[in-house]
């Protein structure tokens, strides 16, 4: 005689010490195996697109922090870009070098927080995201020396950035980026063969190449799948076609790959960081533009590769001091559109596991 | 020669008389129990802090020893609140239900020769019956606190201690076979050479059955903060909370106790007096134990069964039928011989084990 | 170098295929109307010359007569990018959905639905996404002041 069991709904999150920010998960139960699964959030709705609107062009630089506040150099980057080529102003060589190397020194912040929280959520207990943090800690540092903030940075400016590095940036970040490769190498040696981790993450909530490019993910969720698309390579900008660097893929797309993807890609944001030291002209590092912006009538899509996924930004402008619609297309929002379907059949500690490994941002999920 | 003095048994009714006996030792367990939880909360907490590149608290007391004082302050102080739904005698029940067996353990457990409260000749049987008891605590737990984290955390533990009450008890019935008794004392008496290394299998198979009886990484799934928020006693708070960690903690100590006396040689050893040997025993072992959870990653629950059923059980059956095979062959003054091979043996069984099994099972068709 | 496709190149040919179909075409975008909207979609995802299998972002603008919804469409294999428009009237904030071709088109059409309050036709879960149930209006209209 079978024994009569029948689902039941558990609620995972909004407060949850894994969910990475306040997001909910509502998930259908039989046993520990996932049937259904509704991701809900809009917990930290702030309306940044509708503000957009009753800001001025430079004055929406700082909301623009607050999207992905784990790479926000990154998210100034973008919209400075996007307003620049709108209004069509050159920005001059030493501020492209130092943007790529701030924004490459972002990516690698951001994946030791995604990789750390990642181990964390395999229940590693604290372990590894605290040695990350370690080494998270020295990048805070230079670009504290940089903006003068450790988290929400501000420091891009519509033409270039808002000031020139000190002195100390520059023997800083070359004793830094030497010692890089051998902290990434430590992380490895513990984790990358680990039979646990192994047995946690492979083969464990797979994105199959089709379904990647279906429904538009970006960034390292869909190099693990297979797919080497990296607008950094594919659409260069803020001259990234100058230097030379990999773009690592994975090969099933499950979690243990997207953690190897996102490993990889810090090792080669250091190669980035060490070629633009040494291209670095000297010179201004602003162009001359008007306090108050107005880009002639028009719209432009401008995207750039930040840690998380494509970054866009959609600018619709009316030759007005402030934009007439301003969208970001969020890497994190479009990524997570997969997220039933990788999780069914698994476990409620896969289900926090695979969630982990897409890596979002609650920020720029709800903006 | 030098040991003669230290290894005269104590007689069984050590002061004077039975209730003196009892008496005596129960409040020298008492203490030791006290004592040793406060001891090893503060172990864990510097040494997991130091191995995570941080310095953990330095700041109660000098170099933070009073810190597991200012934690069961403030437990004590805290608000005990109960959930509208609970079942509330057994919700109140719970705590003491999982608190008594861990304590009872330690009855049988020699800090000297013969001073123990109460020499059974059934001692390490008796052991491995109490130490089960608390599994229905947690589920009582569990179940009582009507929230569905709870009850998923109590059904993981009681699968899990239902699991691996096998491997554990196979390898202690190999000790015995090895020390020809089951009463505690003799085993410690019997161990000329430690039985780590007559037996290092056995030790690794209990280690790991014993870990994760009492719910320590890496076997910490009830527990897990990352995945169901705090498992079994998620809906407790006040004094049932400090009972539940105290139960956690004063298990480890009954399982480093336990680990001494059946594989390092209890309280044996030079120059100190024995129950000093034990306490320094008790603490390496802790110490593994804290190091391990610092550093690997946790196993879901299907990997758990599996480990338990596919991996450990077989092995530890094999351990028993070889031991078996050596007891009877091999005479005892050749004892290098048994040391040999058995390392041979462990070496050999672990590496095929890990070729052969495939560890859980992965998507279930829904 | 992703190339923008020109769409008044791509129009010339969608006009053959699709006669009536397109209302305007400039060198940034190509307008389509509503209703022909999913074919011209289908055709341009399947198509072995333009083969846009990655919809990069659903977007919806206010225009105070009528909404405009853009679509990013982007090829990987190719390399080249395309701007899709189609209009609907304020009054009747109606437009097909595009989720059958491109399940990334599935949380952002939920986000235009709540912030703008366009229905997208055959979308499987139109609910509010970011504002919760019991919001009334449509805060990103331009007509809605915070």
């Amino acid at each position: 005689m079978a024994l009569k069991t029948e689902p039941f709904a558990v609620n995972i999150g909004p407060a949850h010490p894994s969910t990475h920010g306040v997001f909910r998960m509502r998930a259908t139960l039989d046993g520990e195996v996932i049937v259904d699964l509704e991701p809900v959030f809009g917990y930290l709705h702030r309306g940044v697109e509708k503000l957009a609107e009753e800001r001025t062009y430079t004055g929406f630089i700082p909301l623009t922090d607050r999207l992905d506040y784990l790479s926000s150099m990154a998210n100034n980057l973008g919209y400075c870009l996007a307003v620049e080529k709108l209004a069509g102003i050159t920005v001059p060589e030493r501020a492209m070098y130092l943007r790529v190397i701030l924004a490459e020194l972002q990516r690698i912040a951001s994946h030791l927080i995604a990789v750390g929280a990642f181990l964390n959520d395999a229940g590693a207990f604290m372990t590894p995201i605290l040695y990350m943090i370690r080494e998270r800690e020295k990048i805070l540092d230079l670009l504290e020396m940089v903006s003068g903030q450790r988290l929400t940075y501000n420091f891009m400016r519509i033409g270039g950035l808002s000031q020139d590095v000190p002195e100390e940036f520059l023997p800083a970040l070359k004793k830094f980026v030497d010692e890089m490769p051998r902290w990434i190498e430590e992380y490895e040696q513990l984790l990358k063969e680990n039979e646990i981790l192994i047995a946690r993450a492979k083969g464990v909530g797979i994105l199959t190449k089709e379904t990647a490019i279906n429904i538009g993910a970006s960034g390292p969720v869909l190099r693990a799948s297979g797919v080497k698309w990296d607008i950094r390579k594919a659409d260069p900008y803020s001259g990234y076609d100058r230097f030379e660097f990999d773009i690592p893929t994975g090969e099933t797309g499950d979690s243990y790959d997207r953690y190897r993807v996102r490993v990889e890609e810090m090792r080669q944001s250091v190669r980035i960081i060490k070629q633009a030291m040494e291209q670095l002209p000297a010179g201004p590092v602003r162009a001359q533009v008007p306090h108050l912006i107005r880009p002639p009538a028009g719209e432009t899509y401008t995207h750039i590769e930040v840690p998380k996924g494509e970054l866009g930004f959609y600018l619709v402008s009316d030759n007005s001091i402030a934009p007439y619609r301003l969208h970001i297309r969020a890497p994190s929002l479009i990524n997570l559109t997969a997220l039933r379907e990788m999780v069914l059949g698994w476990k409620i500690a896969d289900a926090i596991l695979i969630f982990g490994s897409i890596d979002i941002c609650m920020g720029e999920v709800d903006r | 020669m030098l040991n003669a003095v230290s290894f005269q048994a104590l007689p069984p009714d050590w002061p004077g008389g039975f209730w003196w006996h009892w008496l005596v030792f129960t409040i020298i367990i008492l203490a030791f129990v006290v004592g040793m939880v406060m001891a090893f909360i503060y172990t864990e907490r510097r040494a997991m802090a130091r191995m995570q590149a941080r310095l953990g608290p330095n700041r109660t007391g000098p170099f933070g020893v009073l810190q597991p004082v200012a934690d069961a302050i403030k437990v004590l102080l805290k608000e005990d609140i109960i959930p509208n739904k609970a079942d509330k005698l057994v919700y109140w029940l719970a705590p003491a239900v999982a608190f008594t067996p861990a304590l009872m353990i330690f009855a049988v457990i020699p800090f000297q020769n013969g001073a123990l409260l109460a020499d059974l000749n059934i001692g390490i049987l008796y052991v491995a019956a109490v130490s089960s008891v608390t599994a229905v605590g947690i589920f009582m737990a569990g179940w009582s606190s009507s929230n569905k984290y709870s009850l998923l955390g109590a059904m993981r533990d009681v699968a899990v201690v239902v699991s691996y009450e096998v491997p554990l008890v196979l390898s202690i019935a190999s000790v015995v076979l090895i020390a020809g008794s089951l009463s505690l004392n003799q085993i410690v008496v019997s161990q000329t050479i430690p039985f780590i290394l007559l037996q290092p299998l056995g030790f690794i198979i209990f280690f790991l059955a014993g870990s994760a009886e009492i719910n320590r990484s890496p076997f910490d799934l009830l527990e897990a903060d990352s995945e169901i928020v705090a498992g079994f006693h998620t809906e407790y708070s006040g004094m049932k909370f400090a009972m539940f960690y105290l139960v956690e903690y004063a298990e480890a100590l009954a399982l480093s106790c336990i680990i001494t006396t059946l594989f390092l040689g209890g309280w044996r050893g030079p120059f100190l007096p024995p129950w000093l040997w034990f306490v320094i025993k008790v603490m390496a072992v802790f110490f593994l134990m804290v190091w391990v959870r610092t550093t690997l990653p946790r196993v879901r629950i299907d990997q758990l069964m599996a480990l338990a059923w596919k991996v450990l059980f077989p092995l530890a059956l094999l351990n028993l039928l070889f031991t078996a095979i050596q007891v009877l062959a091999i005479p005892m003054a050749m004892s290098w011989l048994m040391i040999v091979i058995n390392f041979a043996l462990a070496v050999i069984l672990i590496t095929l084990w890990a070729r052969l099994f495939k560890v859980g099972w992965g998507r279930v068709e829904v | 170098m992703t190339v923008v496709l020109s769409g008044t190149e791509i129009a010339g040919k969608l006009r053959e295929k699709f006669p009536e179909s397109i209302i305007d075409a400039k060198p940034q975008f190509i307008l389509v109307k509503p209703e022909s909207l999913l074919e011209i979609a289908t055709f341009l995802k399947d198509a072995p010359e333009y083969k846009f299998n990655y919809l990069t972002s659903v977007t919806a603008v206010d225009y105070y007569d009528y909404f405009e919804a853009v679509y990013h469409l982007t090829s990987i294999d190719h390399n080249h990018s395309l701007v899709l428009k189609t209009r609907c009237a304020r009054e009747k904030p109606v437009l097909p959905s595009v989720v059958r071709l491109w399940q990334a088109a599935d949380l952002q059409e939920r986000e235009i639905y709540d912030l703008l309050g366009i229905t997208f036709e055959g979308h499987p879960n139109l609910k509010r996404i970011v504002l919760w149930e019991g919001f009334q209006g449509h805060p990103l209209r331009k007509d809605y002041l915070a």
